[in-house]
């Protein structure tokens, strides 16, 4: 049966602010799914609440309405829009599915006559009540690890006592593991059960036997109407069960199963997805399989929607699941839709894959002070990367260089920990470094068994690790002018970087690149195509490896390679790697549209980056994508293979900015704002003498490099002081110090973490009011995009503030200096394309606090408050495409537009939830205010009295 | 554990093209036949072992072969078929708790010569684009025209006939002599695993080779017939299509798969030819037209049925098709108790959405 008829107008639901557990993934679903039902000439009808996506661009839907995620605005938008039909609740995570059952409850859908497509409530129901999910996995002959629910403290206890430990107590109906809890230690049950109490809307837990070190899996699934299922993607987790699936490092495909155990697997799945109701969609199903010769399967649980895993198994294996889900909820049969990739087979097949992919989550608990840095079965990571390559090796390499934690890859980057009882204790708590210890340990030679007995990581795992190892040795033992290109290109093969191998043969990185040059050590580019090159695919998603010649038959020898470049003009804009404080969705927003603009400048585009729960990264936004870490040697040589016009950095966050030196280095074209003038305003002593030249106040500072130095400083400066180091992201390091002892702690705290590194200290201007400005110039005009002020006083990170736009009481004379301020620093940096500049506000004169000539968090809230293309008409001008005097501005809002930070402390209990210079939000949320009476307002607003008290 | 460097190991195409590559385990040697690839992400040792495979040069497109080691129960066959292997990354070690050995020693048991760290992706693409042709892979990567010759001597898959040299040579039982129903097996290179389903449906199983008649299949006194997968053309199989024709005649319960469909088919006057590079993988869509709805498959076939001259032939019917390509995937005799299927519902390796087919055989069984 092709799609049901009655269907016209679809109302979607986003997944609101990010927060740790619910990140952009529903960005890239939503995106996929709003294209994909515009295909089919469906209305669609938005509703998401966070401004840093693509998915709320006016363009992506035929109605987005901006609203928090209640069933308050739910009404209101089917008020609107009776013409409403039916309601996607699949793609907006957990947020989205609670918000459908809640409006399911009150009658709403029955209301206004809207049907629920996608998923049905009692299979939510179902999945979410782990009581129920339980019994109907008994019924169907699907085995579950011994577990039990309780509603209260003492039937916890109960449990407990049948149980014995370890244990694992889990909250019901919450996000990304909230609640969610190991216990070790009978002295430990009381705290965790109440906290898994509280933290369930339902004041319920599920107590769990612990199924400690069993090898853990994901099946992502769809089915259609027709009740076909297909598997689209198998993962692995290389860390065992403990580890929250989101903090687990894992590998697709499954890199240990048999084949009779994964069929065993599949047809579980299937018969779990057809049990729990009769829904056409997407669906995830976690088990665990026990590490010995019965090799037993146990279900964890089943998520009947689009996930985290889901965007991860789109990206690994090029199959569109979200696009192709949002299908099925039209009633499309899966046989009656095309391969995306090869566009030429059907949709109804499972992909196979002839690489690897390893996603490794990135965490932030230097944001978290104070913060459990243990993984377990909560989720505390932020973000995650995943590597492409034609082996395990190459991908887990691959995926080290992409976390941007400044290594270059697995060992050979001098970083190593030697120490051994360190090693041995990290080995049993795992954290934000496991990746790498486990490398550390089997270089200081702790035996593979001893490293197995303490992670149960699957000893194919290690046995990898240990070949990468012994490779490292091997090199070692030759220099430059001795190694052979066989092993060169062997090393190339399992992803070390040429750094790496300089560190090896003892000599400089430019020398092994010449060296592979020399030897013709190339890297190829492969496609990711859903097939293992089976069929011919027309989708131009590449990842890069290394691979032995070929030989024609008229002798002609070398590396195949799929990348075809064309004689087009082309610019690469560079993503931003993996999410994380300070530098989130809002870079990849800018990217896509950097892209698209220069698209339409007639250019072809190619984009990197390695997040893979981006649009950015969705095969169809650029012209060519390019799966890869955005780490130096990657970037260089996909430079060298395409030869751009030139390269985008300032839509990127830091990660494509602090590029940019090298690149300018290397001769290659910065489109839009030079290097020299990104430099400039990182700069602080020359920016302020820029700043100087065209009076414009800054608070006092100094740079110190030594704490002798900074109580010098402090002579002069006067406290407060606020002491930072250059060169960081969202504020890290960042501390307000009120005397000598305060501040020569953090100093020597600081140096420490980072030595040599330049600290600057400023005058903090206390009870200041905070403001900033976003402007696109083209080198001779500016245009002021907008102007936020922040509530929250001076002080507190500008990204965990409410910011206002426009500003509520700032007056004319205040609002002139803003304005003059910006356009003359724009100016005299030269700046080509976006710029945001921070000030602050003290007895009406406006001081700058920074400048970055470069798109910033708040471009895409201004972008969204005004209804303008902000992005676009920037990249055009970056391009020399456009002066900004081309473009016709039509800012429109009523009222004001906040911009609300979100936070994820839940995840982190221990941890002081006080605001400061440093940013600890993970997500921001917009909201429209018709004026200063809001309540809402109101209550923000006299919040501030509560941090100028302080 | 230390650092192992590998000897250099070629494939040389028919057309001439070269692959570089390395010889697993530092074994010298040469292998012929002709090339094809594989998709499956699981279920290596159940490929090699599968008689369907006998004198092809199986390329894994797998990144990795070999992880999980080998498992005595996990083989379709008593011994490896494939007349060589090409991969990307062979994996020396490997983890399973279960497992008996390594691929490594199990290919050695076997003496079959494989090849690694070719680039094999570059190697599909070339097969998709070119077809699938005749090959040799060896160590003796310095002789390049004395392997170009030997190559010539390689006969062409097309109208070979293979199914003899891995049939039994003597007839066999499988299953409990006991159970409720007994079936006759033709084999032409059957897989373990057919038997093991048809058994545990109980019945009790003769199995004959190759060349048997109609007259000693029959001696049996059986329910059902059985005609098997194999290697190879069908259409030298004279003997194997006579006795189809006999049992169709006779209106018998009768099931294919693989080249048992295929030699159905002849038996039926319908004609085969050699697909281009042909379908082997565990991911294959076919959708049942007589339901609606589509099964993912275990496919291994070189050679097709002839689909415009299946469905304009009065007695049968197409019962499914491939969802990539459309080719028949499926026949039923419109009003005799036969019925075949291009693909593998045995699986082993790959997913079991066909075993309903085993149980349509049972069904046609009772029903006669």
């Amino acid at each position: 049966m092709p799609k049901n008829p009655k269907l016209k107008s679809i109302l979607i639901i986003g997944s609101g602010p990010i927060v740790i557990g619910q990140a952009c993934e529903f960005d890239y679903s939503g995106t996929q799914a709003l294209r994909s039902l515009r295909e089919d000439g469906i209305e669609t009808i938005l509703i998401n609440s966070n401004p840093a996506t693509i998915m709320t661009d006016p363009s992506m839907a035929d109605h987005v309405y901006l609203l928090p995620l209640t069933t308050k605005s739910i009404i209101k938008i089917l008020k609107e829009h009776p013409q409403i039909d039916a309601v996607l609740p699949t793609m907006g995570g957990q947020t989205a599915l609670n918000l459908c059952i809640e409006a399911d409850e009150k009658g709403i859908w029955k209301d206004f006559n809207v049907e629920i497509i996608g998923v049905d409530i009692a299979a939510i129901n179902i999945t979410e009540d782990r009581e129920q999910f339980r019994e109907l996995m008994l019924k169907i002959g699907i085995p579950m690890a011994p577990q039990a629910t309780a509603t209260s403290y003492l039937k916890g206890k109960e449990i407990a006592q049948e149980f014995g430990f370890p244990l694992v107590i889990r909250a019901s109906f919450t996000l990304g593991g909230a609640g969610a809890s190991f216990v070790h230690k009978e002295e430990d049950f009381d705290e965790l059960l109440t906290r898994g109490l509280e933290i369930s809307p339902i004041h319920e837990v599920m107590i769990d036997k612990a199924l400690l070190g069993w090898k853990e899996y994901e099946l992502e699934l769809l089915r259609d109407a027709n009740d076909n299922v297909v598997i689209i993607c198998s993962i692995e987790n290389m860390d065992p069960m403990g580890i929250h699936t989101g903090d687990s490092i894992t590998v697709a495909p499954a890199m240990t199963l048999s084949d009779r155990t994964y069929q065993r697997m599949r047809d579980m799945a299937i018969h779990m997805m057809r049990s729990i109701g009769d829904f056409a969609g997407g669906c995830n199903v976690q088990f665990a399989v026990s590490p010995d010769e019965k090799e037993d399967i146990i279900a964890i649980e089943i998520n009947p929607r689009v996930s985290r895993s889901s965007a991860l198994a789109s990206k690994a294996t090029g199959y569109p699941i979200a696009k192709i889900a949002a299908k099925l909820a039209l009633g499309y049969h899966l046989d009656e839709l095309q391969n995306q990739i090869t566009k030429s087979t059907s949709a109804l097949f499972e992909p196979t894959l002839d690489y690897v992919i390893v996603k490794i989550p990135r965490w932030n608990f230097d944001k978290f002070e104070g913060s459990d840095r243990v993984l377990g079965i909560q989720m505390k990571s932020v973000g995650e990367v995943m590597g492409i390559g034609r082996s395990f090796q190459e991908a887990l390499h691959k995926a080290t260089q992409s976390l941007e934690i400044k290594r270059n890859g697995l060992g050979a980057d001098g970083k190593e920990n030697k120490d051994y009882n360190q090693i041995i204790e990290k080995l049993t708590y795992a954290s934000w470094d496991r990746v790498f210890i486990i490398y550390d340990a089997i270089a200081m030679g702790i035996p593979l068994s001893r490293i197995h007995e303490i992670t149960k990581i699957d000893m194919w795992f290690l046995k990898q690790y240990e070949e990468l190892f012994l490779l490292q040795k091997e090199i070692s033992t030759y220099k430059i002018d001795t190694i052979q290109k066989d092993l060169l290109l062997e090393a190339k093969q399992k992803g070390y970087g040429d750094r790496q191998i300089a560190h090896m043969l003892g000599c400089l990185e430019s020398q092994v690149y010449n060296k592979r040059e020399e030897f013709g050590v190339n890297r190829v580019y492969k496609l990711v195509d859903t097939c293992a090159a089976e069929f011919k695919a027309q989708t131009p998603y590449y990842y890069s490896t290394f691979e032995s010649d070929m030989e024609t038959a008229d002798g002609n020898r070398y590396p195949a390679n799929e990348s075809v470049v064309t004689d087009k003009k082309k610019i690469i804009v560079l993503g931003s790697g993996p999410n994380r404080i300070g530098q989130g969705i809002e870079f990849d927003y800018c990217c896509v549209h950097g892209v698209l603009a220069a698209a339409e400048c007639g250019y072809e585009t190619i984009m990197i980056n390695c997040n893979p729960e981006t649009v950015s990264t969705d095969f169809d936004t650029a012209h060519k994508l390019y799966f890869e870490p955005v780490f130096w040697e990657h970037i260089y040589d996909i430079i060298k293979h395409e030869k751009p016009e030139g390269v985008i950095v300032q839509l990127g966050g830091q990660t494509a900015l602090k590029l940019a030196e090298k690149l300018t280095k290397w001769g290659v074209k910065i489109i839009g704002t030079s290097f020299e003038s990104l430099d400039l305003a990182e700069d602080r002593g020359h920016f302020s003498n820029l700043l100087k030249e065209n009076n414009i106040p800054y608070p006092q500072f100094d740079i110190a490099t030594t704490a002798d130095e900074a109580s010098a400083i402090a002579d002069v400066l006067d406290f407060p002081i606020l002491v930072r180091p250059s060169y960081v992201l969202g504020g890290q390091g960042m501390k307000i110090v009120i005397n000598k002892e305060d501040l020569e702690k953090h100093v020597v705290d600081l140096l420490s973490q980072m030595p040599g590194n330049q600290l600057l200290l400023d005058h903090y201007l206390e009870g200041a009011i905070e403001a900033e400005a976003d402007a696109i110039c083209d080198g001779e005009d500016v245009y002021i995009i907008g102007i936020m002020e922040h509530i929250e006083p001076c002080g507190i990170h500008s990204g965990d503030s409410n910011a206002m736009l426009p500003p509520f009481n700032l007056g004319d004379l205040v609002m002139q200096q803003i304005k003059d301020h910006t356009k003359k620093i724009a100016l005299a940096l030269k700046t080509v394309g976006l710029i945001n500049i921070q000030f602050a506000i003290k007895d009406d004169v406006v001081y700058i606090i920074e400048a970055n000539p470069r798109a910033s968090r708040t471009v895409p809230f201004i972008a969204k408050a005004y209804g303008e293309p902000y992005v676009n008409y920037a990249t055009k001008v970056m391009l020399g495409h456009n002066k900004v005097k081309d473009f016709n501005f039509n800012p429109q809002l009523n009222g004001y537009a906040i911009k609300q930070p979100v936070f994820s402390f839940n995840k982190f209990p221990n941890v002081n939830k006080k605001l400061g210079p440093e940013m600890k939000s993970t997500g921001e949320s917009i909201l429209f205010i018709d004026s200063l009476k809001d309540d809402e307002f109101y209550e923000i607003y006299s919040r501030r009295k509560m941090y100028l008290n302080k | 554990m230390k650092y192992q460097k590998r000897q250099k190991a070629i494939i040389l195409l028919a057309d001439g093209t070269i692959f570089y590559g390395k010889a697993v385990g530092n074994k010298q040697g040469t292998a012929f036949g002709e090339v094809c690839f594989n998709t499956g992400m699981t279920g290596y040792q159940e490929i090699f072992t599968d008689p369907s495979y006998y004198g092809q040069l199986m390329v894994a497109t797998n990144a990795h072969i070999g992880n999980y080691g080998v498992n005595a129960d996990e083989v379709e066959s008593d011994s490896i078929k494939i007349a060589g292997l090409i991969c990307k990354n062979f994996s020396y070690v490997y983890s399973r708790v279960d497992a008996e050995g390594s691929l490594e020693s199990f290919l050695d048991k076997n003496n079959l010569l494989a090849i690694s760290d070719v680039d094999t992706r570059a190697l599909v693409s070339y097969i998709r684009d070119n077809g699938a042709m005749n090959a040799v892979i060896s160590t003796d990567v310095d002789n390049i025209e004395g392997l170009k010759k030997q190559l010539l001597e390689v006969p062409d898959m097309d109208g070979l006939e293979l199914a003899s040299q891995v049939s039994t040579k003597e007839p066999y039982f499988v299953g409990n002599e006991n159970a409720t129903y007994k079936i006759s097996v033709l084999d032409l290179g059957i897989k373990k695993n057919i038997l093991r389903n048809l058994a545990k449906r109980d019945a009790y199983i003769k199995v004959f080779p190759y060349n048997a008649t109609f007259e000693d299949l029959e001696a049996f006194k059986p329910d059902g017939y059985f005609l098997s997968n194999g290697p190879g053309d069908p259409e030298p199989l004279v003997e194997a299509q006579a006795l189809a024709k006999e049992i169709i005649k006779r209106d018998l319960p009768l099931f294919g798969i693989c080249l048992g469909h295929q030699v159905i088919a002849l038996a039926n006057g319908v004609s085969t030819y050699k697909m281009h590079n042909g379908h082997r993988g565990i991911n294959h869509p076919v959708k049942n037209l007589m339901t609606g709805k589509g099964e993912i498959t275990s496919q291994n076939h070189g050679f097709a049925v002839n689909r415009e001259e299946a469905e304009a032939h009065p007695d049968l019917k197409v019962t499914h098709v491939h969802l990539n390509d459309h080719t028949v995937a499926g026949l039923a005799m419109k009003n005799k108790n036969c019925f075949s299927v291009q693909y593998h519902p045995e699986a082993s390796p790959g997913p079991h959405d066909a075993s309903y087919l085993f149980d349509q055989f049972i069904e046609n069984i009772k029903k006669n």
